[in-house]
C-alpha cells in the first residue's frame, strides 16, 4: 500500500516534469534578449526546484529536531534524519545541476562567490551531520546531538537565502521573483509542487522503511532473548 | 559541448541521481521485508 502511494506520487512528479517540458518550448519562445535567454535556460526549471526543496527539508531537520529536544520522541529523531538524508541528496543535485548551468551560461564550472561557497558549506554541514551520528554508538545520547547539530546547521539557511539579495556576483540574484510570462511561472511554480509532492512522498517512505529497520531489531532481539532462555 | 548537451546533462544528473536513490531505497525495502518475514517464519516454527 505504501509503495503503491509511493509510485503514484512519483508519478505525478513525472507527468508534471513532462508538462514542465512542454511548457518551456513557449517560454523560450517569448524570452526576449541574449541575457534573458541564458538566466532562463531550462536548467532553471529543475534547479530552483531541487534547491528550493533542500532549502525546505533543513528547515523540517530544524523543525524536527526542536520537536526531538522538546519531546523526547524517536520518532522526531527519524523525521530529522530521513529530513537530512533528503536534503543531502537534493543538494548534491542543485550544486551539479548548477555546476553545469554556470559551464553553459558563465564558461565555468565553480566560482567561490557566495551563493556557491554558502551553499557548498551547508551540503557539508549536513554530511558532518551523518558523520556526528555514526560516530556516537548510544542511542539517545546520538539523537540528542544530532537535535543539536540540526539547529546549528540550519543557521546556514538563511546565509544562502539573503546571498540571493545581497550577493551581485557570478550567480543571478532574485531572478526566480522577476518572471513576467505566464509560461515561465507556471513552469516554475509545477516544478516547485512537483518536487514538494516527491519530497514528502520520499519523506513518508523513508520514515516506514526505518519503522520496519525498528521491527527487524525488535524481532531479533527477541529471538535473542527466547535462544537464551 | 552544445547548448542542448549541458541541458541533456542537468535533466540526466536530476533523473538520474533521483532514480539511483529511489533503487536503493526499494532494494533496502526489499531487504527488510524479506528479512523479517524469514525471522517471523523461524519464530512460528520455533
Amino acid at each position: 500500500m505504501r509503495a503503491r502511494v509511493f509510485l503514484m506520487l512519483s508519478a505525478v512528479l513525472v507527468l508534471a516534469t513532462l508538462a514542465i517540458d512542454l511548457l518551456l518550448i513557449p517560454s523560450l519562445a517569448v524570452t526576449e534578449s541574449e541575457k534573458l535567454l541564458i538566466q532562463f535556460s531550462p536548467i532553471f526549471y529543475w534547479h530552483i526546484p531541487v534547491a528550493w526543496i533542500a532549502l525546505f527539508a533543513f528547515l523540517c531537520v530544524f523543525i524536527a529536531s526542536i520537536a526531538y529536544l522538546v519531546k523526547r520522541k524517536p520518532f522526531w529523531d527519524i523525521v530529522a534524519t530521513t529530513s537530512a538524508e533528503l536534503g543531502v541528496v537534493f543538494t548534491t543535485l542543485f550544486l551539479l545541476t548548477g555546476s553545469i548551468w554556470a559551464k553553459y551560461a558563465w564558461g565555468t564550472w565553480w566560482e567561490w562567490d557566495a551563493r556557491l561557497t554558502s551553499s557548498l558549506v551547508l551540503w557539508i554541514i549536513y554530511v558532518a551531520y551523518f558523520l556526528v551520528r555514526a560516530y556516537i554508538s548510544s542511542l539517545e545520547q546520538r539523537a540528542r546531538f544530532a537535535a543539536v547539530f540540526g539547529i546549528l546547521g540550519f543557521l546556514d539557511v538563511p546565509i544562502v537565502i539573503l546571498t540571493l539579495f545581497v550577493s551581485r556576483q557570478m550567480h543571478p540574484g532574485d531572478a526566480a521573483f522577476h518572471l513576467d510570462k505566464w509560461q515561465q511561472m507556471t513552469a516554475l511554480t509545477v516544478g516547485v509542487l512537483a518536487f514538494t509532492a516527491l519530497y514528502f512522498a520520499l519523506l513518508f517512505f523513508v520514515i516506514h522503511l526505518r519503522e520496519d529497520a525498528s521491527e527487524l531489531a525488535r524481532l531479533k532481539q527477541s529471538v535473542e532473548e527466547k535462544e537464551n532462555e | 559541448m552544445s547548448d542542448t548537451g549541458y541541458i541533456v546533462a542537468a535533466f540526466a544528473v536530476v533523473w538520474a541521481g533521483l532514480l539511483i536513490y529511489v533503487f536503493v531505497l526499494m532494494q533496502h525495502e526489499r531487504a527488510l521485508r524479506k528479512e523479517i518475514a524469514a525471522l517471523k517464519e523461524g519464530m512460528k516454527k520455533a
